[in-house]
């Protein structure tokens, strides 16, 4: 068990050192002038250029700028945007509104995807089983953004059932609308998962065995199929859960969530190189510290993957 | 050298033959593939997903490589014809989709949009599905170490979530166009797909053909050539659609954040851009381009779903 546990918090340093060396590479060491780069099309004066030189250590060799961009990484440095102020501190008071969407459209894809796909599978080859299955396909088609304009003016505007954009009306009323528009690839993805699941589990022995010891369908299918059923949907979901937390950011900017999201949103558009490289890295390493976990989390509940 | 190799095709021709019956599970008889192969076909062409979607495809590359033979139904082929007095203006006699803000007609301009969505995602879709079949069978065929290193190398990749990766390369790349963007989805999407091919190389490697023909003295190479990769073209056909697909729509999601295709381009992601700020007063500019992009991408899961329905003995 201590080993397996050692084994793979190794791996997670290892990809660690891996991202953030390839996060940097990218952006500070590839061909073309970094400083350019990250001022957009702002004009320059050479004193503001040897300042940003400096505190970016340009002229020091790609592996001694690493290490001083690991270094502050570990002292929660992520960098500042041109007017000084520390990305890590604009980031500080828009996690709760990240954390509260992300945690809202994950509730809906698991709950509204486990009770599609169980639905789907139940009805299999009819009507009800092919229209989830074109609206799950749909649901995956259309990119996040233009579901989410449609979703704000349609369900926002016309019909005034949620508010428009903006978080002043508070949880829940103003982050359903979001929450459903980030779930939607989701929930198609854990309703297909659990519909292949429960089709093939209702075939087993155990099933008509249990038929057979003259148990209530309605039992057979919530104790016995279910949970044999969940098990590819909750690793979906745990992995998920790291994804939503990062991948929050064109809903929030076409909802106007004051999230981190929002922050990587404007800062893209207005060209703040800074602080779209340390907001990224730090949704980023939010990823990559969620998946450990969850794999951690997952060899301890299964024992199949325990012993391998 | 080349007696031996006859001989063991008469006798790999007899002998799974006779031990098939019990052991049904693998495809190893070679003489079954062929058999597989035209049912699996004659399944596909009954399925009307598979001929529907296959056939918007078709029609799609057709439009991406000549948007000229579609663009001039209407009697305004030109996409770059523009006339600012109609800025915005919805559907009129000749103009089936309205105008875009610019006041060109806006069923060219989506029209000629595909060549940059599907060329986009056919070039990922191919440098990404290059690497992974070369480190895939690198990795499935070669020793623990090649393999462990290519693991680690995978894992990295996947580390980042596909559109932040692309973001922070793409916010500091200062010309995009449809090399650029591709090459950059590309760089985020082989991981997945390096798996998979790994995964089907290693299961592939176990088959009693594979065993017997490495046992005959045929060397990785051959072996690779003849017997890995048609075992494994089926998933790789599968993802390589439903890959297309992902890539067409994270192109117009980086494009729409701005990091993704730049203005004189012609592209549904642009489109989809200038459309936001709009979208309320003129709807038309983000139905249509939103519609063609979103049917392509159905198409193409739906096509990846159909072949992997009709070729998965369980669903059948």
């Amino acid at each position: 068990m201590t080993t397996l546990l050692l084994r793979r918090l190794l791996e997670a340093v290892l990809v660690f050192f891996g991202v953030t060396l390839i996060i940097y590479v990218m952006v500070y060491a590839l061909p073309g002038d970094p400083v350019r780069a990250m001022a957009g099309d702002r004009p320059l004066t050479p004193s503001v250029v040897a300042a940003l030189r400096e505190q970016h250590h340009l002229d020091d060799p790609v592996l001694v700028q690493y290490g001083q961009y690991l270094a502050g990484l570990f002292h929660g440095d992520l960098g500042a945007d041109f007017s000084g102020v520390p990305v890590a501190e604009q980031m500080a008071d828009r996690w709760p509104v990240t954390v509260r969407l992300a945690l809202t459209a994950w509730g809906i894809e698991a709950v509204a995807g486990i009770a599609l796909g169980v639905f789907a599978a139940l009805r299999r080859g009819t009507w009800p089983d092919r229209a989830v299955l074109a609206f799950t396909t749909a649901a995956v088609s259309v990119p996040v953004f233009v579901l989410g304009y449609t979703a704000q003016v349609l369900l926002g505007v016309r019909l005034g059932w949620f508010p428009v954009a903006g978080d002043s009306a508070g949880w829940p009323s103003a982050y359903v609308l979001p929450a459903l528009v980030v779930a939607a690839f989701g929930l198609a993805s854990v309703s297909r998962l659990v519909r292949a699941e429960v089709i093939d589990n209702l075939s087993a022995d155990y099933v008509r065995t249990a038929a057979a010891k003259g148990l209530s369908k309605r039992r057979t299918l919530l104790v016995h199929v279910l949970r044999n059923s969940l098990l590819p949907a909750v690793t979906y979901l745990a992995v998920d859960l790291g994804l939503l937390l990062g991948g929050t950011v064109i809903v929030e900017g076409v909802f106007n969530l004051p999230g981190v999201g929002q922050l990587l949103f404007q800062a893209v558009q207005a060209h703040t190189g800074p602080t779209v490289v340390g907001v990224a890295t730090s949704l980023i390493l939010v990823f990559l510290t969620v998946s450990v976990l969850v794999d951690l989390l997952n060899s301890l509940l299964d024992p199949r993957i325990r012993r391998d | 050298m080349t007696e031996p190799t006859g001989a063991t095709r008469g006798g790999g021709g007899t002998a799974p033959a006779s031990d098939d019956p019990p052991s049904d599970t693998s495809p190893a008889d070679a003489s079954a593939v062929p058999f597989a192969e035209r049912s699996a076909w004659q399944l596909l062409r009954r399925s009307t997903v598979f001929v529907v979607s296959g056939g918007a495809i078709a029609v799609l590359l057709v439009m991406a490589v000549r948007p000229a033979l579609f663009a001039g139904w209407f009697g305004h082929g030109d996409p770059r014809s523009c006339n600012l007095d109609h800025s915005a203006q919805g559907p009129a006699p000749g103009h089936p989709f309205g105008f875009d803000t610019q006041g060109c007609d806006l069923y060219a301009n989506v029209v000629h949009g595909a060549g940059a969505s599907m060329g986009i995602g056919l070039l990922a879709t191919g440098c990404s599905l290059a690497l992974a079949l070369l480190l895939g069978c690198l990795s499935g065929m070669a020793g623990r170490v090649v393999d462990s290193v290519i693991a680690r190398l995978t894992d990295v990749f996947l580390g980042f979530p596909f559109l932040l990766g692309a973001i922070v390369v793409l916010s500091s790349v200062t010309t995009r166009d449809i090399p650029t963007v591709a090459g950059v989805l590309a760089l985020f999407g082989w991981p997945p797909m390096t798996r998979v091919v790994r995964a089907s190389v290693r299961s592939a490697r176990e088959a009693d053909h594979v065993v017997m023909a490495r046992s005959m003295g045929a060397g990785t190479g051959w072996v690779v050539r003849r017997h890995i990769l048609p075992h494994i073209l089926t998933p790789v056909i599968v993802l390589a659609s439903i890959t297309v697909g992902s890539v067409v729509v994270a192109e117009a999601g980086l494009t729409f954040l701005g990091v993704g295709m730049q203005a004189p381009a012609i592209s549904w992601g642009l489109q989809l851009a200038t459309a936001q700020n709009s979208f309320e007063a003129h709807p038309h500019l983000l139905l249509f381009p939103g519609l063609f992009l979103s049917l392509t991408v159905f198409a193409l899961i739906a096509f990846g779903d159909s072949v992997r329905d009709a070729l998965n003995p369980r669903t059948r």
